[in-house]
């Protein structure tokens, strides 16, 4: 399979910190992998999709998106920068960033205008990806006035729009209310054979299984671990170690305490310490 | 909402004050939308018709020298207004401020302009002229015009197609993007500004004193220009991922209708009229 993109010790500083931000990252992305990135919080998972997306350039290292070289001087080039930005398309994790325009119609037609392309297209596009994501209704609506969920699907309208060949999800289900977590995985499950390749960083194990087949777990900045989800998940030690899973009060047979819980797909795990 | 914004007396220190403001500031806003959407005779016209039919009536009140003349046009916003079911108390405030801010430029010029003397006023024996009352007015007259125009437009128009209206007639790009970036995340950071206080006053037991409300108001505004400046770094990025190369395109869906086809002819007669009759 080609290789979307290939990483090679790639480190990433953020200014006035002492701990790098990513450090000695290398990976490599195919053609249609989905792949999750799991870590804790300020494990680097948002620093990897906005590097992946051409937003932060490594401090050292290299990054290669489709056989070419992905740095700042490539990105200078308009030819570059509109295939791959036409290729590409990352759902923020915070949708106010990602909604910026007045309306949701507008919203969704923003990236089609930036690629420049005819008035007709546009038009139908929107109106087909409104309905697709079921927010008709709320074309003339203001982004900032909207739900979590109805943001959640705005955003990802927005991307789903350029029927980019990858999409890169910086904790898609975060924040939302259960129904539209739901629609979210749903959404990601439903390409699972589409030949698209998704990214997803999350913390949520639950949807893992469901919306990748391969998966790093970052911790500290680095990879720590890469195998199968299910693998990965398996391996109740690892996930402790990299503060993915920790004690909370549930109830065994009405009696409540406290020790590491699993909850993968729907099967409940308690091996680890019951 | 709106003028109904006010949610009976305010309540009482420094931090439930700022909280009741800033609800009221965002419910204004949510109004206007409302009264956007309306079905008033202003809200039936195209944006760029009603955009360039107020800077013609901007033109023609600051252009003339004949006070009935920019009273007409005052009168003419008032009827737009009436027509359009913008309601008094929305634009009572806005008259008011800015008879006030209009009131003390032109409030000199009714004793220092030369003229016939109208009136003395008593022991401080200053003259009030008759061409000083004619210049205040005019003054006064052509600001409160200007002023109800441009809320006349921006309440009877969803903001996004002024902006667009804007572009078609011209406006640099930039500056649109920017009015439209600002204007969009104003409520961001009055949401952000609603919910720290928020927070703060869940915690804050008793009254504050004055010093400490200073100092909560001056914290408060550098978390907030922190937060404005990581937004809008984010905000790029995200306009970046999505193509932005520094030009903003538009969707043009603007169509005349029936309602601007009869008002063009009808503006122009009246702006015509205004600009012959306020210069001769």
């Amino acid at each position: 399979m080609d290789a979307i993109f290939t990483l090679n010790d790639v480190r990433y500083d953020y200014a006035n910190t002492t701990q790098p931000a990513l450090h000695d990252v290398s990976l490599t992305i195919l053609k249609g992998q989905r792949v999750a990135i799991m870590g804790a919080n300020g494990s680097g998972k948002s620093t990897l999709l906005r590097i992946l997306d051409g937003l932060y350039f490594p401090q050292s290292g290299t990054v290669a998106a489709f056989g070419d070289t992905l740095d700042e001087h490539h990105l200078m080039d308009d030819t570059f920068a509109h295939a791959f930005r036409k290729r590409v398309a990352f759902v923020f994790q915070n949708p106010d960033v990602q909604l910026f325009n007045p309306t949701v119609y507008d919203e969704v037609a923003f990236g089609p205008l930036q690629m420049r392309w005819d008035k007709e297209t546009i038009v139908r596009k929107v109106a087909e990806t409104l309905d697709m994501l079921e927010i008709s209704h709320l074309r003339n609506r203001a982004p900032h006035r909207l739900s979590g969920g109805e943001k959640k699907r705005v955003a990802i309208a927005s991307v789903l729009i350029l029927d980019p060949e990858v999409i890169l999800l910086d904790e898609p289900t975060a924040a939302l209310d259960p129904k539209s977590q739901s629609m979210v995985v749903d959404f990601l499950v439903g390409w699972a054979n589409s030949g698209k390749t998704i990214v997803t960083a999350t913390h949520d194990l639950d949807t893992v299984p469901d919306i990748a087949d391969d998966a790093y777990i970052f911790q500290n900045g680095t990879i720590v671990a890469h195998d199968t989800p299910a693998a990965l998940l398996q391996n109740h030690e690892l996930l402790l170690q990299a503060n993915l899973v920790h004690a909370h009060h549930h109830h065994h047979d009405g009696v409540p305490h406290k020790h590491p819980h699993f909850h993968l797909g729907h099967a409940h795990d308690h091996s680890s310490g019951s | 909402m709106g003028g109904e914004a006010h949610h009976g007396k305010r309540r009482g220190n420094f931090i439930q004050r700022t909280i009741d403001a800033l609800s009221e500031t965002l419910e204004r806003s949510l109004y206007a939308e409302q009264l956007a959407e309306g079905s008033g005779l202003l809200q039936r016209l195209d944006p760029r018709v009603k955009l360039l039919a107020m800077l013609g009536f901007l033109t023609c009140s600051a252009a003339s020298r004949n006070l009935t003349v920019v009273a007409g046009i005052a009168l003419v916003a008032l009827l737009l207004a009436i027509l359009s079911r913008i309601p008094f108390r929305s634009l009572s405030p806005v008259w008011i401020g800015m008879l006030v801010f209009s009131g003390l430029i032109a409030g000199p010029a009714i004793f220092l302009t030369p003229g016939p003397t109208l009136a003395t006023i008593p022991w401080l024996g200053w003259q009030v002229s008759s061409y000083g009352v004619r210049s205040a007015a005019l003054l006064i007259l052509r600001s409160e015009v200007s002023i109800t125009f441009s809320v006349l437009l921006v309440m009877t128009t969803p903001w996004i197609h002024v902006m667009k209206a804007m572009r078609v007639v011209g406006v640099p790009t930039t500056v649109v993007v920017i009015l439209g970036m600002t204007y969009r995340y104003i409520f961001l950071m009055l949401q952000s500004a609603s919910d720290m206080f928020e927070a703060r006053q869940s915690r804050v037991i008793g009254k504050l004193s004055d010093t400490d409300a200073r100092r909560l108001a001056s914290a408060t505004v550098g978390v907030l220009l922190s937060k404005s400046f990581q937004l809008s770094n984010d905000v790029y990025m995200a306009m970046l991922s999505r193509g932005f190369r520094g030009e903003v395109y538009t969707l043009d869906e603007f169509r005349l209708g029936s309602n601007d086809i009869v008002a063009i002819p009808l503006i122009l007669i009246i702006i015509a009229s205004g600009i012959w009759y306020g210069l001769i």
